[in-house]
């Protein structure tokens, strides 16, 4: 077996014990890894209707079959478990180091069971596995607990939940190398619910190699690719992913105070252009990542801390009618030390300004508080985010994210999300495949498992007319499958700025074995996107989840170079399930498990819906 | 003459101004602009005339605002 490792971790918290248990190749070559295995555990292991905070929720921890692998980008790795701010399964991904880290120890994947009785954290060093008392790391930031982890032990990489994890908050993050973080789904709360704390990990085992020549070739060939490609090459290591401030806002889909409007003539004040020019202290790159978009900058009082996403910009800034990347740049600082999700904080708090501005929160609310719900306000932008996280006065509010918040006050059509999970920074009114995207999304609101921002805005690897409707729901697919793979096989997104998936292939076949072709990977992405909504339908979700925040599709955008626009989402979402071989409710049918493979779940599929066919409509 | 407002972006400030208002002939296109500030063609990734992508050979109107890019990605 190459590029796994071949070893599972099995760790119950309950009893304070732990396993391993062969990885499975066959398995592997399936699934791919990392979110694939992850969410056919889940399936297989965890009961339909599982309380996400009980002891019988799992949270899986995986590396990807390159995770690790002399390959570019190879650092990433996924969380999955049972969401607690959605119900859905729970797909998280995050950079660093910390992945390759973890599978140096020898191990693939770690499945946690159970519920500890009091604080732990999990403890990795090779073949050694101690479930270590963290009473003395509780209550303690990202940044706090891993200096405290640094002065304990020497050369481990910490990932580790904040405050807002140990609260619950169904915001919160799970943090890595203390900036980077697997971010949505309120990942964070799920090891807070079990309370544990961190996982350490230090390995020296190196990764089996298929054929090692070809791998150092195929490597040097994609560097070289992403290095001289305009995007992965250049635009992004000089403006990080805060560019796209100025190119939304110009196309008129920025989403203003809570998606109320879709441009400023204010973003180029926090666009990543005046990022570089006035806070830019530095690059940073994830492990063996060779395009660096990651931001280090200064704080005015000199401190100098990891740097805000453009998701992160806009969250806290438009969609809270704030333009100072100052107040951002601390608010981002919170998030990460506290472990919040920066897109569902910001956006809760706008949220929470559009309920305030239309009187449905008043000042006796929050007077407690001392702060505003003001647009704008940085003081009440900055105190809202550590209230939310310590869940103080009307953050506990905020804490449980935007739709429970707008739920609580009458007004659920005023969070901007999709099955509770706050949307990122495009307001699909004007870009029908990216809403499309974001309407079936198996995560809830999220604009990364199928960037069609990609091909409808920035012109890759095709310039699609983001207005039209023909052929999106084809190519939605086709992204939320690719997206699937690389996720899988535990590499960045960002690479498809400059690769498209025969390179993916190259690359998995010489660290793996010439295991798959264009097809087959492709496919291996498809039947891990029907997995994923096999486990949401025995959930119980249907096409009537398949949905846009009202406002999306029933008032046009108000102002700007898109204006006039709606989402059309009813004539998008027939075509989706046809292209998909679902049936019209959005159902895979028969046909399409077995050509997955994926007959062993037949039965949570509706029979009668299966005999009218996938075409149906 | 047709008075219009370009506006570049990333790289493209580099030597150059953030904005620039023109007044210029009636038959300007996009591709006039695009020599008159030294862009090559190549260059210009993203071309958005009044938010929507324009073709260099579009003829200019009274108002119109171009936003210019290069190539840029992010996510």
């Amino acid at each position: 077996m190459y590029g796994y490792m071949g070893k599972i971790l099995r760790v119950n918290l309950t009893n304070r014990t732990y396993s391993t248990e062969d990885f499975d190749f066959e398995f592997g070559k399936k699934y791919l890894g990392a979110r694939g295995v992850g969410v056919k555990i889940m399936m297989d292991e965890v009961p339909a209707k599982t309380d996400p905070f009980s002891p019988e929720n799992k949270i899986i921890v995986a590396s990807g079959g390159l995770t690790g692998a002399p390959i570019p980008t190879s650092g990433r790795y996924m969380v999955i478990t049972k969401s607690p701010l959605t119900g859905t399964i729970a797909i998280s991904n995050s950079g660093g180091h910390w992945g390759p880290s973890f599978k140096a120890t020898g191990h693939d994947l770690i499945i946690f069971e159970g519920k500890a009785d009091s604080p732990v954290y999990l403890y990795i060093e090779d073949d050694k596995v101690e479930i270590r008392d963290a009473n003395h790391l509780w209550g303690k930031t990202v940044l706090e607990t891993t200096e405290a982890i640094n002065e304990e032990l020497e050369g481990f990489k910490v990932m580790a939940i904040g405050p807002a994890g140990e609260k619950l908050s169904l915001i919160s993050a799970i943090m890595n190398d203390v900036d980077r973080a697997a971010g949505r789904g309120g990942v964070g709360a799920v090891m807070g619910s079990k309370n544990l704390k961190a996982i350490v990990v230090k390995g020296s085992n190196k990764i089996p190699i298929f054929d090692s020549e070809k791998t150092k070739e195929v490597s040097k060939s994609k560097v070289s690719t992403l290095r001289n490609d305009p995007v992965a090459g250049s635009g992004l290591p000089s403006y990080g992913s805060a560019v796209l401030v100025n190119i939304i806002n110009e196309s008129g889909v920025f989403p203003v105070k809570n998606f109320q409007e879709a441009y400023t003539d204010e973003a180029d004040t926090i666009s990543g252009e005046s990022l570089t020019e006035h806070h830019l202290v530095k690059k940073s790159a994830c492990y063996r990542c060779p395009i660096a978009c990651g931001r280090v900058v200064k704080l005015d009082d000199g401190t100098v801390v990891g740097g805000p996403e453009y998701e992160t910009i806009w969250a806290f800034g438009a969609d809270c009618g704030l333009y100072d990347l100052e107040t951002i740049n601390k608010a981002n600082m919170i998030c990460n030390d506290y472990g919040l999700d920066t897109i569902s904080a910001g956006a809760t708090i706008a949220a929470a300004m559009e309920l305030y501005q239309r009187g449905f929160i008043k000042d006796e609310d929050i007077a407690a508080d001392g702060l505003s719900l003001n647009w704008g306000d940085a003081e009440a932008v900055l105190g809202w985010t550590k209230k939310m996280a310590t869940r103080e006065g009307f953050g506990d509010k905020l804490a449980d994210g935007s739709f429970r918040l707008a739920t609580s006050y009458g007004a659920p059509e005023l969070s901007m999300s999709v099955k509770k999970q706050e949307l990122p920074a495009y307001d699909p009114r004007a870009i029908q495949g990216h809403g499309l995207s974001y309407a079936v999304n198996n995560r809830g609101g999220c604009h990364i498992k199928g960037y069609m921002i990609s091909p409808e805005i920035l012109g890759y690897p095709e310039k699609l007319d983001r207005f039209s409707l023909e052929g999106k729901a084809a190519y939605t697919k086709i992204f939320l499958d690719l997206t699937a793979v690389i996720d899988s096989i535990g590499l960045c997104v960002f690479t498809t700025f400059g690769l498209g998936l025969p390179d993916y292939v190259d690359m998995y076949n010489a660290v793996v074995g010439d295991v798959h072709t264009n097809e087959s990977l492709l496919e291996a992405g498809e039947r891990i996107w029907n997995l994923e909504k096999l486990f949401n339908i025995r959930e119980g979700f249907s096409s009537s989840d398949d949905k846009l925040p009202k406002r999306l599709v029933e008032d046009p955008i108000p102002n700007g170079p898109s204006k006039g626009h709606v989402h059309k989402l009813s004539e998008l979402l027939p075509e989706y399930y046809s292209v998909r071989g679902w049936d019209k409710e959005g159902v895979p049918t028969l046909e399409t498990l077995n050509r997955l493979g994926l007959e062993e779940y037949s039965k949570y599929i509706d029979k009668e819906s299966d005999s009218e066919g996938a075409l149906s409509f | 003459m047709i008075k219009i407002e370009v506006r570049l972006f990333a790289t493209f400030r580099e030597n150059r101004e953030r904005k620039y208002f023109f007044e210029l002939p009636k038959e300007t296109n996009i591709l006039d602009i695009l020599n008159k500030l030294n862009i090559d063609r190549e260059d210009a990734s993203l071309i958005l005339l009044n938010g929507v992508d324009g073709d260099v050979d579009r003829k200019l109107k009274d108002g119109d605002v171009l936003s210019l890019f290069p190539p840029v990605g992010g996510g």
